[in-house]
């Protein structure tokens, strides 16, 4: 607290030190007569009198030098500087065609920025109001229009045209042999299902969500015998994947930075990422010079009070890695207690039912509902004994 | 010959005493509170904006803090905020508050209220020679109904839950559901509240711009004859017009999800322990959250030109007066305020590539996107050639307008990485965004405001003007901090650090900036206390200001506005109201330093045969 006051009381010293100053430069100039004189004749309407402000003239144009001197030096030395800091090579394969975008977006803009603004305080320096000098009448130009319009038009097309050809590519279907995986969102964790031997997502609704069957598979869909969570998002170097993404509750943002991968988990709006993970965790411990290197997970769309606490590990091995660790990893099915658990959820798939019956009746609601063709099928205790 | 003088006397010999003559019709409440004097409604916004920018600056400070010194604790912040900073540290719901409060505050009150409703209520009259708007009453209703919004938001604050906290877009269904996020719950519904009164105060503004560009010029102003600060202010009112009802309708949905059980934007949702359903005990589903998104941004990106393009016009005006030059390329100018006025209505959805929106139709955005970058550049080549061969007086409103050129070059650049779909998957919701933004809209939209500020102060207040050395000082240290602010960003967004994260600890990832944080906050913080150097110059030349010269002219100026009294009574002229004969740029020709709108050709004869000695 005693620091807080002597830093705000030094602070309104300062405002006051400097406001008296201006204050005083106004007196003097006004001693000097530089003020205007107050009595106006009629050629002044149209004619030229001495600049307002021309005694701050040459101080404010040569800052202006100096300015645009140490700033363009400076974002261009800070950004040498911290290159080691930005995300390493890109560990995907459209990463890099994103990096390579980056890199002529940079070669669009980089020459332009620093051509403008240095023009621009250049100028501003150069033709400052001095006695002697006027300006000179420039209205229009319409070739000079022409030019710097067509040119930037020539350098957006080419942005445009390279930027579609990425975006398509990299929005394009999945391969069919893409590993299936599903990340589920909610406030506040990534719940990682992978779609096991079959390569196939069982079906789910959140109205099957309870306190063991947390992502609410619908166990009548047989592709969820197989299905199974992971606690790190494990991928195999060099096959592709596609990551379907979907949240339970609000919207939240799947996000691998390495991978360049970012899609947005949307409750009823399912959507996919697919990329092809192309480095290894081990690479990246060896290229970063950095042990402990960990790839992340992360949200990216703010989603409550612990959105930036929302980390799953991701670990990219081998093919032989991939295998050793998928053997490793049990059925949901089973961890939730095999045929007796499959009982239990035949038991509750009746109780939703009458309750959504009941509803029904309350509402003279007549209309079918698609929602529930699964349910109407049985569960033979075969189906699971295949397993 | 005999009545150009005393046309020329009229518009020059008023003492003050003259134009107060009706002013004893005024009581207090109608001359400063319920006033329809455009002039003073324009105070009104201004004085508002400028308490809001005070408030949503602050907030940024206040969670700059925490981003600064994650592991530091300030007993002041306890103080202050009480159980929102308990131990003196800011708690993860009530940063997101700050932020939402900070950019809902910042881009509606201060850069379209506090902007837009100044300027184009002080100026469109004055400079097209209006005795007021189109409807007075409608436009002092406009303000009332801004300052109710304001005070809906002002009421958030203090409420116990805590006012809206799932950011400025309000994305349902944070947004949506009370259970998800403390401040949807009755914060979110004084937002909703509040927005909608200053949609309502929005249209009534821009209507009455349209109206009054459109029909109350003055004899000779015909509309290429207007100076650029009307072309931009007629166009942000169409922009505004066309879009804000869009918002509207998507705050009204939201409200109907929140509290009678639609499901607009929800679907398939699970929260609190249970499954979300409606009053008949249905669950919710066939909703579309990016439906919000749409509707949103609809409004959201005519938005940002909503805020830039008034401080485009102002800053051209500033710069061809200061440079003693035409605007280059006027009509160029004219016209790409025009194509981006259009184009503004086809790029929403680049706020959206990732948000789960069809592929294919994102690569459309991202040809619209990147055309509106080619009107963008023409005007400023044509700023910068308006510098060229210029003779250029440095006043603090030239400076702020030469700062603007820089940044909206800076910032705009960036527009193209964002802009182009692919690139934007690495850069999304990251840091790269908030220096984009914060750049090219809300640092270059504020130093459009503080030019136009430091440049019509002596149209604000009765002729008197700003300190001129403290405002150089003020944009010195304004536009390098700026700088210093929002440059470091992009580098944090080039290691993929996302926004809105109350802290990078858990992740090793983006855990490695924390000197440039700590340097973010510092010149953030020095940046918000230079802004005294304004406020104190503001109140205090406000009653001991110097006087302009008795020209009536500080600047000389060419536009009508420099034709009114010192201290014009509402209608503005004494007397007729001056006919236009000429366009407004008319610097430095035939020997003349400047020829006024309201000088005709033969005026112009006469003087040149009576002032031989003239240059």
């Amino acid at each position: 607290m005693g620091t807080t006051t002597i830093g705000i009381i030094c602070i309104i010293l300062v405002l006051i030190i400097l406001f008296q100053i201006a204050k005083a430069s106004e007196l003097t100039s006004i001693i000097k007569g530089e003020e205007e004189d107050q009595n106006v004749t009629a050629d002044q309407l149209v004619g030229e009198r001495g600049s307002p402000g021309e005694h701050q003239g040459n101080g404010n144009a040569i800052m202006s030098l100096i300015f645009v001197i140490g700033f363009l030096v400076l974002t261009v030395w800070s950004a040498w500087y911290y290159r080691g800091l930005y995300l390493p090579e890109p560990s995907s394969v459209h990463g890099m065609w994103i990096r390579t975008m980056f890199f002529w977006t940079m070669v669009a803009t980089v020459p332009i920025f620093l051509i403008t603004n240095f023009v621009l305080f250049y100028f501003a320096y150069k033709y400052r109001a001095r006695k002697g000098h006027k300006a000179y009448h420039y209205a229009e130009n319409n070739r000079l229009e022409v030019v710097w319009t067509v040119i930037p038009a020539i350098v957006m097309v080419l942005l445009v045209f390279e930027g579609m050809r990425s975006w398509l590519k990299i929005t394009a279907p999945a391969p069919e042999e893409a590993i299936v995986i599903e990340a589920t969102a909610q406030q506040f964790n990534w719940t990682l299902r992978y779609s096991g031997a079959d390569n196939d997502l069982g079906k789910k609704s959140v109205k099957y969500i309870d306190g063991e069957n947390t992502l609410g598979q619908n166990w009548t869909d047989k592709p969820n015998y197989d299905d199974f969570t992971a606690d790190t998002l494990f991928l195999p170097i060099g096959r592709p994947v596609q990551i379907k993404i979907n949240s339970i509750d609000v919207l939240h943002s799947f996000y691998l930075p390495h991978f360049r991968v970012k899609m947005d988990a949307v409750p009823g709006i399912p959507t996919q990422f697919w990329f092809i993970p192309t480095k290894t965790t081990e690479d990246l411990r060896k290229m970063e010079d950095n042990p402990n290197f960990n790839y992340e997970l992360a949200c990216a769309e703010l989603c409550g009070q612990a959105h930036f606490n929302m980390r799953k590990p991701v670990y990219v091995g081998t093919e032989a890695e991939y295998n050793a660790w998928l053997k490793r990893q049990k059925p949901t099915i089973e961890k939730l207690g095999g045929n007796e658990y499959l009982k239990k959820f035949e038991h509750k798939l009746e109780e939703i039912k009458k309750k959504e019956l009941e509803h029904k009746l309350d509402h003279h609601h007549g209309h079918g509902d698609d929602g529930h063709h699964a349910d109407k099928k049985e569960i033979k205790s075969k189906d699971l004994a295949r397993l | 010959m005999a009545s150009t003088d005393i046309h020329l006397h009229d518009q020059l010999g008023h003492d003050h005493h003259d134009d107060h003559h009706h002013d004893h019709h005024e009581t207090f409440l109608t001359k400063y509170i319920f006033s329809q004097d455009h002039k003073m409604i324009a105070r009104q916004f201004l004085i508002t904006g400028i308490l809001w920018a005070f408030i949503g600056v602050l907030f940024s400070v206040l969670f700059r803090l925490q981003l600064g010194w994650p592991n530091e604790t300030f007993p002041i912040l306890e103080t202050l905020l009480g159980a929102w900073a308990e131990g003196g540290k800011l708690s993860p719901q009530f940063y997101y508050a700050l932020v939402t409060m900070h950019g809902t505050i910042m881009v509606f009150f201060v850069l379209t209220a506090g902007l837009s409703g100044t300027f184009s209520n002080l100026l469109i009259p004055l400079q097209i020679g209006a005795r007021d708007m189109a409807s007075p009453f409608i436009n002092m209703l406009s303000y009332w109904f801004f300052l109710l919004a304001g005070i809906i938001m002002a009421i958030s604050l203090f409420i116990q839950t805590g006012p809206a906290a799932g950011g400025w877009t309000a994305y349902p269904p944070l947004s949506a559901l009370g259970q998800s996020n403390l401040g949807s719950q009755l914060g979110m519904t004084l937002w909703l509240l509040s927005m909608t009164m200053f949609v309502v105060s929005s249209l009534m503004g821009g209507l009455n711009y349209i109206a009054t560009v459109l029909n109350m010029r003055t004899k000779g102003m015909t509309m290429f004859r207007m100076p650029l600060t009307i072309w931009a202010f007629f166009f942000t009112a169409v922009l505004g017009v066309l879009s804000f009802p869009v918002l509207l309708s998507g705050c009204i949905l939201l409200m109907f999800d929140r509290s009678l059980g639609t499901s607009f934007y929800l679907s398939d949702i699970y929260i609190g322990g249970e499954v979300l359903t409606n009053g008949a005990g249905q669950m919710i589903e066939g909703g579309s959250a990016i439906l919000f998104q749409h509707l949103f941004w609809f409004l959201g990106h005519p938005e940002v030109y909503i805020v830039i393009l008034p401080a485009m016009g102002m800053v051209s005006e500033v710069l061809a007066t200061n440079s003693r030059k035409p605007i280059f390329g006027y009509h160029a100018m004219v016209y790409s305020i025009m194509a981006i006025t259009i184009i503004a209505f086809l790029v929403w959805a680049h706020h959206m590539f990732i948000s789960g929106m069809n592929p294919f139709v994102g690569s459309i955005f991202v040809f619209f996107t990147l055309l509106i970058a080619i009107p963008s550049a023409i005007k400023v080549f044509n700023w910068i050639t308006t510098l060229w061969r210029g003779s250029i007086r440095f006043t603090t409103a030239t400076l702020f307008s030469i700062g603007f050129v820089s940044l909206f070059i800076s910032g705009g650049l960036t527009g193209l990485f964002l802009g182009n779909a692919a690139l934007d998957i690495p850069l999304h919701d990251t840091y790269f965004v908030i220096a984009h933004f914060h750049i090219v809209m809300g640092l270059a939209a504020g130093f459009g405001l503080f030019a136009g500020v430091y440049h019509w102060y002596p149209k604000l207040f009765n002729g008197r003007m700003m300190n001129e050395s403290l405002g150089v000082m003020h944009f010195w240290i304004t536009f390098i901090g700026s700088y210093f602010i929002f440059w470091p960003m992009h580098y944090l967004g080039m290691t993929g650090v996302p926004r809105r994260y109350y802290e990078f600890s858990q992740f090793e990832t983006f855990n490695k900036y924390d000197d440039l944080n700590m340097l973010i906050s510092t010149a953030a913080i020095l940046v918000f206390f230079a802004q005294f150097l304004f406020v104190i110059n503001f109140f205090y030349s406000i009653t001991k200001g110097k006087r302009m010269p008795a020209s009536l002219n500080p600047w000389q100026g060419t536009t009508m506005e420099w034709t009114t009294p010192m201290e014009p009574g509402h209608g503005n002229w004494v007397g007729k109201i001056p006919e236009v004969y000429r366009w407004p740029y008319d610097y430095e020709v035939d020997g003349h330093g400047f020829i006024p709108q309201t000088v005709s050709d033969e005026q112009l004869k006469q003087l040149s045969k009576t002032n031989v000695h003239h240059s």
